[in-house]
């Protein structure tokens, strides 16, 4: 579980996050919404620490991030994987290497151990067979995934995701949302995604925020959504009238209805 | 006030970089890495430098020399002795701030918009460790091997072109390296090949590290570095003369 208080951060006179608190549950996937520049990433940042917050507490499993020093940072990292929006692949390595390399740097198994992890993740993001291929050769879906791969070879218990289907075709992006969503119920893990993407809000949106300018406008499950009667959460999830007849067969069917409403 | 805010920061960089490795096996992979890629990826160029620095030397000092009274050894002494005080430590490391300067810059401007270095901060792996301090130690390491190599190549160089264009003979230019030779140049070339090998390779880091933006600024930043690193070392090699000879 990661809770978070007050959470305040600006950049000069912008302000870009302001006063923010909200749980991130364990073993659901807790998705953060909300248009361009509403703050998404900059909270995701300040969650892992690559920013600082000028102001509110950050606490994982109740013990405060915000107070730790850099060494006690360090070790908790280790139970954090990222799966970052362009994947952060090191092109210089190997499909292999790249998911190796938090088990070289933080464990001491032997090399066997090692590669047997390695074929265990990869197959489970379906790549088997890619090891030897370097990040130029392969495709964006495939990037996410040893990105996927990668962050969970240490077995984390928390997950951050930016923008996972950013650039993906639609039938990827299931792919990829699906096994985010199945990787956090094997591992029971905190999974916090960064989204634009309406169907993974729909689809796996266990436990949503959703940022306006900055601020929580409002929060709950994907269920919640379809239900809700925030009017700007509604101009944002159902921009299109192909959506908003979505969200009618979703209300519809979520009250054992019909499109004629009997 | 930008230059004082540059200074902190680099300073800052520098003090970070002080920190237990979080596996001292792969820290010596990633040293030994930056060795190859500095020195043998840069063996090249300082080769066929030093060749032509030492032969431009002999031919032009043979050229001013023309009173009869001066012995044609004297030839031989001002390039060995323009060589190791300068031209070897100097203008190699001049050249290696454009060839290593914007090779560092780019590769960890690159890391930083491509998000990988806060992959790396992410896992827990101090970025400043990791990738900043092997490259500076090799450097240190590399540099100063091949401002000695350029220093044998340089004088070589001046010998091939002196017995080529029947300046002197090289019995005569091996007998003016023998006299008046004094092995504190020696020192002294190096004390300003290891001054020069850590801005060449902290200077370059420090730009490549704090890029923010796309492609264009991790070119901005490559140049920047290497603009930078040469006015250093011009600005090093005058302090370090005046205070050291």
């Amino acid at each position: 579980m990661i809770e978070f208080n007050n959470i305040k951060k600006s950049f000069g006179d912008k302000v870009v996050l302001d006063g923010i608190s909200h749980v991130m549950e364990t073993g659901k996937t807790n998705l953060i919404i909300g248009t361009s520049g509403s703050g998404k990433t900059v909270l995701q940042k300040c969650l892992v620490g690559l920013l600082e917050p000028d102001a509110g507490e950050i606490k994982y499993d109740n013990v405060s991030f915000t107070e730790m020093n850099e060494e006690d940072r360090k070790l908790l990292r280790q139970n954090i994987g990222m799966l970052f929006q362009g994947s952060a692949l090191f092109d210089s390595m190997t499909v292999e290497e790249n998911v190796r390399f938090p088990l070289d740097m933080f464990t001491h198994d032997n090399m066997a151990a090692k590669l047997h992890r390695v074929n265990e993740v990869l197959e489970k993001v379906n790549l088997t067979g890619t090891n030897k291929k370097f990040p130029a050769e392969i495709s964006g879906g495939m990037k996410k995934r040893v990105g996927i791969a990668r962050a969970i070879v240490l077995k984390p218990k928390y997950l951050f995701c930016d923008e996972p289907n950013s650039g993906l075709d639609p039938k990827t992006s299931m792919v990829i949302d699906q096994l985010i969503k199945d990787i956090t119920l094997e591992y029971n893990i905190t999974t916090v995604i960064n989204t634009h993407d309406m169907n993974s809000v729909m689809e796996i949106g266990d436990n949503i925020l959703y940022l306006v300018d900055g601020k929580k406008e409002w929060s709950g499950t994907s269920k919640d959504i379809i239900f809700s009667e925030n009017k700007l959460l509604n101009e944002f999830i159902f921009a299109s009238e192909f959506l908003q007849d979505a969200k009618q067969m979703r209300m519809y069917e979520a009250k054992g209805k019909d499109m004629s409403g009997k | 006030m930008n230059f004082l805010y540059h200074f902190g920061k680099y300073i800052l960089m520098l003090k970070r970089m002080f920190s237990k490795p979080e596996n001292a096996k792969l820290y010596w992979k990633e040293f030994m890495h930056q060795c190859a890629d500095i020195g043998i990826g840069s063996l090249g160029i300082v080769t066929i430098i030093s060749l032509f620095m030492g032969a431009v030397s002999a031919v032009q000092t043979a050229y001013q020399l023309v009173s009869p009274l001066i012995a044609k050894t004297t030839i031989a002494q001002i390039v060995r002795d323009t060589v190791i005080l300068e031209f070897a430590p100097t203008l190699v490391c001049i050249v290696l701030a454009g060839v290593i300067g914007s090779k560092i810059a780019s590769e960890l401007g690159n890391m930083r918009v491509s998000e990988q270095i806060d992959a790396l901060e992410i896992m827990g792996i101090n970025t400043r460790t990791y990738l900043i301090m092997p490259k500076i130690a090799a450097a240190l390491v590399t540099i100063p091997m091949m401002v000695i190599l350029a220093m044998g190549l340089g004088i070589y160089g001046g010998r091939l072109a002196g017995s080529a264009s029947n300046i002197l003979s090289t019995d005569t230019y091996d007998r003016g390296l023998m006299e008046n030779f004094m092995p504190y140049n020696i020192t002294f070339a190096l004390v300003k090949a290891y001054t020069f090998a850590f801005i060449i390779s902290s200077i370059p880091a420090y730009f490549g590290y704090h890029v923010q933006g796309g492609a264009l600024e991790i070119g901005r930043s490559s140049t920047k570095s290497v603009v930078v690193s040469c006015i250093l070392i011009l600005l090093a090699d005058y302090m370090l003369a005046a205070l050291l000879l």
